[in-house]
């Protein structure tokens, strides 16, 4: 049996009592809410807090909501609950296609939103979906309330801004008419880590494109996502030789690392052809020829 | 005393059928076993929990090759509930720190020298919880002195390879030996004369058994009575225990090797472990009982993998497409130590069954084995004792024939199967295949699948991408074949022993006064479904309700002698045993009935479970009721001694050959390289069917093996020879998601030899289908060579014409 080193168990009964108890122990303590990436790390011994604080208990920031001219998705939202959001399916189909395809069911009835975005792993898939859509996080502390634009929370790898005694309590996303919005994702096997996966969404004014967005994870993109391709796409007109050149971009642009899930050649590759998927499929569903 | 005929198995399921509705024999049954697996109730060695019982743990390398300079315990000893800290120079000191392999070879139990892979053993905690067993172990302080690691096998023999063996005496190198089998001038005589030669390297890469409970065990030495009890993840007891005895010098009537449900084995409990030997020596140091429960990336990284082979094949045939001659050179990885379980005659195994199903003449293959710094094993994983790597050989380069000739690969295998007028067969390597009819099974899997139908369909979609303006992801269809044929069932003892112990197995069988029965087995079932496929063999000679007979298993207490199960050797020989025991039994109760009847046995006919008089079955006696007269006070003829009981030892006399035709359509995404197993159609002909049921099953778990060797599941090693395989995020299973609908068919040729006519299954399909996966990717891509397994990076880069090798980590 996997065992995890000694450490210290407290269960918040609120936001204010998690952040007590984050200050209290210096920097040393972790949430948890679903675990399953804490957890497994734990008894691999590659994370060892001294505490951990147990936010399970905190219900009401599970919800899924319109919020004036965005979609409110509390931190605690499980991903079964993003995965069955009528709000999101109406809004963003990116979201129930990323969902399908994270881990597995007894994942998905555990992992949290906010657990997901704050274990910042490289391959994480909420991670490109956020953003894809430029999304923000709600992050509250002792001393108030901020919001950080989802393309500037991740400072690298299982590292975000978000501070020690701090926590990730919304996370917001605008509404965007004339939208579509798509997920790919290649896996050696269901509920592997992605060996890359793209998502996006396309917003149309007739045949022109007003706004575009992409997000990737696994490759090595910076802020999981790629500007250059974007603005090549951004007030141009639809075709598939445009967004044939913005996939090409993010190929070429993307740091991947050579891994057992696929050399570098062959995941710039990939990049290619699910940017382009994603993009191609969120154009018909913008244009309402797709569901 | 008079022996009756055994009965014919019946050719459908019309077997009477039991109070209790089973059949009283063949045919389809629940499993007995199933009602404590579904309530959750099976009893694993992890449940296995003793008064006053210690928890150990064991320290592992994190070279994989490296001079081990110090080790520093104390500070771990100083854990206030470390009760001992054991170092490979303690186990020096009871001249245990080596024990023999199944091979002739030794292995470290806990590494005094060398560290020689990475996760070997280095030193084992024993302490009051497994929570500061593993504590303890990050505060014992190793001092290694690294050294370059040979892990490409393809290097190993290179003059300038590190030795990994300076253990052993004199040597110079890091070859383990050269075996050959087969007539090489014949072949060469045969290449000569042929029309075409086609030659295909072939990557078999390292895979495991990751069998559901990992390897454990519970010690118990007891200090008075001097008897070690341990409970343990074993598929062979009996041989464990006589090991114990032969290592360890413990007295063998002293040791009881327990085997409860263990979560499958698939070969990688076959042999012993160190941490089975540091559980007893825990035992002893502490005298309390002491568990060892390795964790999933402990089992990965440590235990018996299998594979491992590099092979290069060379076919011989004419232009039209016979076959002529298949000569095969191997390169085997066999890790660090040899410690392959396997017939000691057989250092390849059995690979030299690598003619396969076809009809030619000449056949001869080389195999050199090699130390590289890897985990030792190489016979696991539902092989057959190799044939899964020799099936593989042949049959990929069957099709690489085909490929080159331009001819249907179905059509090819048809023109090149052995004909039933060949049966028994000698094969060019000298293996006496039983019975089989193989074209007929061929036939009956191109019937399932509609074989016309898909090759006309993938000739459609083939132009319709040739068309301008094309899609370009449109998927590419691939349809492979694959025909195998097993020898299973080892074996003829006079051939076969492992450990200089020969591959024959005991069966008991007693009737209690009652009517109800014992069945004891030397064989230990891992899901197998032992409880319930023996006692309808049990059944099916004697016609009690398989209900009321209790097979009992896995204690050598309480069980005859035998080597265990794998290499699907259960049903061919305790099968077997059990049946003869039956029949003993049958044989004995018609002399009681005769006596009790007043009757000549020559006056008795049998049906249904029943002895009665010829002309007048109103007059006669179930075995029930013979059973009960058996222990009563009836006087029985001269020397018939009382009770209804029987003791068998079965030595087969020749292996069972079962057989099967697959058929696997997958179609594979141009642009990601994903392939998606569309369909897959097996026809497995293992005689005829005790539960049908339980055949299908093994035949299901064993068509999920082949899509997972074939697509994902592969242990590779980096420069340094870091497992990159050590958890099941690295190291994929496959899951319902991968799997197609099985389409399962079935032909029946019973075994000439066998009592009850049957064959082996439980590997047909693990052995048969990762080349037919295979193949149907390749023809899909219309591509000759890459090697398994096909993620899809794999994929596009075969697409690509730039195959990648899969032993290597991914650079």
């Amino acid at each position: 049996m996997q065992v995890p080193a000694p450490f210290e168990y407290q269960r918040a009964g609120s936001v204010d009592e998690a952040i007590a108890l984050l200050a209290r122990s210096g920097g040393d303590a972790r949430l948890v809410a679903g675990g399953h990436s804490l957890l497994p790390m734990m008894k691999l011994r590659l994370a060892r807090p001294e505490t951990l604080v147990d936010i399970n208990g905190l219900s009401d920031l599970e919800y899924v909501k319109v919020d004036g001219d965005e979609i409110a998705i509390g931190a605690m939202t499980r991903h079964v609950g993003v995965l069955e959001s009528a709000v999101l399916a109406e809004h963003y189909r990116i979201f129930a296609e990323a969902e399908r395809v994270i881990a597995d069911p007894l994942v998905r009835n555990r992992g949290t939103v906010g657990g997901s975005l704050c274990q910042a792993d490289p391959s994480e898939d909420l991670s490109a979906v956020f953003a894809a859509l430029k999304g923000r996080a709600v992050i509250r502390s002792a001393s108030g309330t901020r919001s950080v634009d989802l393309r500037a929370f991740h400072l690298g790898p299982y590292e975000t801004v978000v501070g020690d005694a701090e926590i990730v309590v919304e996370v917001r996303v605008p509404i965007r008419p004339h939208t579509g919005s798509a997920y790919e994702k290649v896996e050696r096997r269901a509920g592997d880590w992605s060996v890359a996966a793209a998502g996006a969404f396309v917003q149309l004014r007739g045949d022109t494109i007003d706004d575009v967005g992409i997000g990737m994870t696994a490759v090595g993109a910076a802020h999981f996502t790629c500007e250059e391709a974007e603005d090549s796409l951004r007030g141009g007109p639809v075709s598939p030789e445009a967004i044939d050149e913005a996939a090409r971009i993010c190929g070429q642009r993307c740091n991947p690392s050579a891994d057992q899930r696929g050399p570098v050649d062959y995941k710039r590759h990939l990049v290619s052809v699910l940017v382009a998927r994603a993009l191609t499929r969120s154009v018909a569903r913008a244009r309402g020829e797709a569901a | 005393m008079t022996t009756t005929d055994m009965p014919a198995a019946p050719s459908s399921d019309t077997v009477p059928r039991s109070p209790a509705g089973n059949p009283l024999g063949f045919g389809h049954m629940l499993r007995k076993e199933d009602a404590r697996f579904v309530r959750g109730q099976g009893h694993y060695v992890d449940d296995v929990r003793l008064p006053g019982m210690l928890h150990g743990a064991i320290l592992r390398s994190s070279y994989a090759h490296a001079r081990v300079v110090s080790i520093d315990t104390s500070a771990a000893e100083a854990h206030p509930k470390v009760k001992a800290v054991i170092t490979g120079k303690i186990l020096e000191t009871l001249n245990l720190a080596w024990m023999p392999t199944l091979s002739g070879d030794v292995t470290a139990v806990l590494a005094t020298d060398k560290v020689r892979f990475h996760g070997q053993e280095v030193a084992f905690v024993v302490a009051e919880d497994e929570y500061s067993a593993r504590d303890a172990l990050e505060l014992i302080e190793v001092e290694y002195e690294p050294l370059p690691a040979v892990v490409d096998a393809t290097h190993a023999l290179d003059p300038d390879a590190p030795i990994i063996r300076d253990d052993l005496e004199g040597r110079t190198d890091n070859k383990i030996y050269d075996w050959e089998a087969g007539d090489e001038a014949a072949c060469d005589e045969a290449f000569a004369k042929a029309d075409v030669v086609v030659a295909e390297d072939l990557v078999y890469p390292r895979v495991h058994p990751a069998p559901m409970e990992t390897c454990g065990a519970v010690a118990h030495m007891d200090k008075v009575t001097g008897k070690l009890t341990i409970w343990t993840t074993t598929q062979a007891p009996h041989a464990h225990r006589t090991v114990y005895a032969l290592v360890a010098g413990l007295p063998e009537h002293k040791i009881q090797v327990i085997s409860p449900d263990i979560g499958g084995g698939f070969g990688n409990k076959v042999g012993i472990y160190p941490g089975y030997v540091l559980a007893i020596v825990g035992s002893i140091v502490t005298g309390a009982p002491v568990k060892w429960m390795e964790d999933r990336s402990e089992n990965l990284m440590s235990t018996s993998f299998a594979r491992d082979y590099h092979m290069h094949g060379e076919i011989a045939a004419t232009k039209d497409g016979k076959i002529l001659a298949l000569r095969v050179r191997v390169l085997a990885d066999h890790g660090a130590f040899n410690g392959v379980a396997q017939p000691t005659k057989f250092p390849a195994g059995f690979f030299h069954i690598f003619t396969g199903s076809y009809d030619y003449p000449a056949a001869h293959c080389k195999v050199t084995a090699v130390y590289t710094n890897k985990a030792l094993g190489g016979v696991a994983y539902a092989c057959s004792f190799r044939i899964t790597e020799a099936v593989y050989l042949v049959e990929r380069m069957v099709n690489c024939l085909a490929f080159e000739l331009k001819q249907d690969p179905a059509e090819l295998r048809m023109k090149n199967l052995l004909r039933p007028e060949q049966f028994p067969y000698m094969s060019p390597t000298g293996w006496e295949y039983d019975s089989g009819d193989y074209p007929r099974a061929l036939r009956e899997a191109m019937r399932i699948a509609g074989y016309e139908e898909l090759r006309r369909e993938q000739a459609s979609r083939r132009a319709a991408a040739a068309q301008p303006g094309a899609d370009p992801t449109a998927p590419l269809m691939g349809i492979g074949l694959s025909f195998f044929t097993e020898g299973v069932g080892a074996g003829p003892r006079k051939h076969m022993d492992i450990l200089g112990l020969g591959m024959a197995d005991g069966c008991e069988l007693r009737i209690h006064p009652t009517g109800k029965a014992q069945l004891r087995l030397s064989v230990q079932t891992q899901g197998q479904g032992h409880e319930t496929t023996f006692a309808q063999i049990v059944s099916h000679v004697i016609g009690l309700p398989p209900e009321d007979i209790e097979v009992i298993h896995g204690d050598t207490d309480n069980t005859p002698f035998g080597l265990g199960t794998y290499g699907s050797r259960s049903t061919p020989v305790s099968g077997a045993a059990a049946a003869v025991a039956a029949q003993r039994i049958k044989d004995k109760a018609r002399v009681i009935a005769a006596a009790a009847l007043e009757c000549s046995v020559d006056d008795l006919e049998w049906e249904h479970g029943r002895w009665f008089v010829r002309g007048d079955p109103t007059q006669g006696k179930t075995i029930a009721e013979l059973a009960m007269i058996a222990h009563g006070s009836l006087e029985l003829p001269e020397g018939v001694e009382g009770h209804l009981d029987a003791s068998v030892v079965y030595n087969p006399p020749n292996l069972t050959y079962p057989f099967g035709a697959y058929i696997c359509v997958v179609d594979v995404d141009p642009q990601t390289g994903q392939v998606k197993v569309r369909r897959f159609i097996a026809v497995d002909d293992c005689g005829p069917r005790i539960n049908p049921m339980i055949v299908e099953g093994q035949i299901h778990g064993g068509l999920a093996d082949g899509i997972g060797m074939a697509l994902m599941e592969v242990i590779a090693f980096d420069r340094d020879g870091n497992n990159l395989g050590g958890s099941f995020m690295d190291y994929l299973l496959p899951t319902s998601m991968e799997c197609p609908s099985w389409e399962l068919g079935q032909t029946v040729t019973p075994s000439p030899h066998h009592p009850i006519g049957v064959k082996g299954v439980g590997e047909s399909a693990t052995v048969g289908s990762p080349p037919a996966v295979v193949n149907a990717v390749l023809d899909a891509l219309q591509v000759r060579s890459a090697d398994m397994p096909f993620t899809p990076a794999m994929t596009w880069r075969a697409l690509e014409g730039r195959p990648m090798r899969p032993d290597l980590a991914i650079e």
